[in-house]
């Protein structure tokens, strides 16, 4: 189970993020997915209630973007989405293509945090 | 409180990755030329490690080889035996090598003193993938015995593969390999990638492949170094 490896570096990030930002907690963390990162949306989700216990993360939602493969058609000369990972080839004229655009991401996009303004923190 | 949107934009394995951009620019500076080494378990790493170690040192350079498995320092005894510096990385467990792991394991190596740095990943077609170790080469393992889709089923790996080695070629035709589908499928994951044929027991195709490494290296040291100032 590598996404639990995944969630805990995930978690590890944001946390720092969360804590540069001066947040008392996390409530949404949103990524994107990219259909050729290799890691399982479902298989990811469920470790991330695991790896955010006891963290500035825990009780927030895992908000995953899928990121289809897409690649640029030399011949062409567009880019084409493609429905499958097992052949990087263009959906309109066959040809292989070597020029990845998208489909690889694993990546934090943002994330949403509760901050405790200095004014409440006085009173 | 607040609620306030943040935007990152990182990857999940930034800390990874960055710790590997370190490794990788002490690497240039040492102009040591370095290749990770993956593929499923039984594929041939060390068997062709133990012949490419032996080969270049035959030549006169200076090689190491640093070698992950779950358990055992079985490979790592097996490449000692050419007369490299060899060093085991036991992760007691976890399925793949992370960047810390190798630098952890370099700590008083003089780097100066290297030519070419082997790292032997943990057998494994999924983890390796994600960890960049700071290599100038990744290169996949794939024996003729593992059936020619096996780049289908683990397109992210080979995707990820700077080139492509199909081992044990000495057994292509007893295991009634289909080397023309075996190479398609890896092309149509990876069309960029080189792909090399290689026996570790006949010493077939490994010419080729250390021609290759040599190149390589030689590229590195000349886009790394200063150009004299005459």
């Amino acid at each position: 189970m590598h996404e639990l490896a995944i969630a805990a570096a995930l978690v590890e990030s944001v946390a720092a993020s969360a804590q540069a930002a001066g947040a008392a907690r996390v409530t949404r963390v949103f990524l994107k997915l990219g259909a050729l990162s290799g890691v399982s949306k479902e298989a990811l989700l469920f470790c991330y209630d695991v790896a955010t216990r006891d963290t500035l993360l825990e009780g927030s939602q895992l908000v995953i973007e899928d990121v289809p493969v897409m690649i640029y058609c030399e011949r062409c000369c567009a880019e084409a989405i493609l429905s499958g990972i097992q052949g990087l080839r263009c959906p309109r004229c066959g040809e292989l293509s070597s020029r990845l655009l998208h489909g690889k991401e694993l990546e934090i996009a943002g994330i949403e945090i509760d901050v405790i303004e200095e004014a409440e923190g006085e009173r | 409180m607040t609620t306030r949107y943040l935007e990152i934009r990182q990857g999940v394995l930034s800390k990874n990755d960055r710790l590997a951009a370190d490794l990788r620019a002490r690497f240039a500076q040492a102009g040591v030329f370095v290749m990770n080494v993956v593929s499923s378990p039984g594929a041939g790493k060390t068997a062709l490690l133990e012949r490419v170690l032996r080969e270049l040192r035959a030549a006169g350079w200076r090689v190491a080889a640093v070698v992950g498995d779950l358990q055992t320092d079985n490979d790592a005894r097996r490449l000692a035996r050419s007369g490299a510096l060899v060093s085991q990385i036991t992760t007691d467990g976890m399925c793949h090598l992370e960047v810390d792991l190798v630098t952890d394991k370099l700590a008083g190596w003089d780097l100066n003193a290297l030519d070419f740095l082997f790292i032997e990943n943990v057998g494994n077609l999924v983890c390796p993938t994600w960890y960049d170790l700071g290599e100038d080469v990744r290169a996949v393992l794939l024996s003729v015995a593992e059936g020619e889709d096996k780049p289908l089923k683990y397109p992210v790996m080979f995707h990820s593969s700077d080139i492509a080695v199909i081992t044990k070629m000495d057994l292509a035709e007893a295991c009634e390999c289909d080397l023309t589908a075996m190479r398609e499928n890896i092309l149509s994951v990876q069309p960029a990638i080189r792909i090399f044929e290689t026996s570790a027991k006949t010493g077939a195709g490994v010419p080729v492949l250390i021609e290759f490494i040599l190149q390589q290296r030689a590229a590195k040291l000349a886009s790394t170094s200063v150009p004299p100032t005459a």
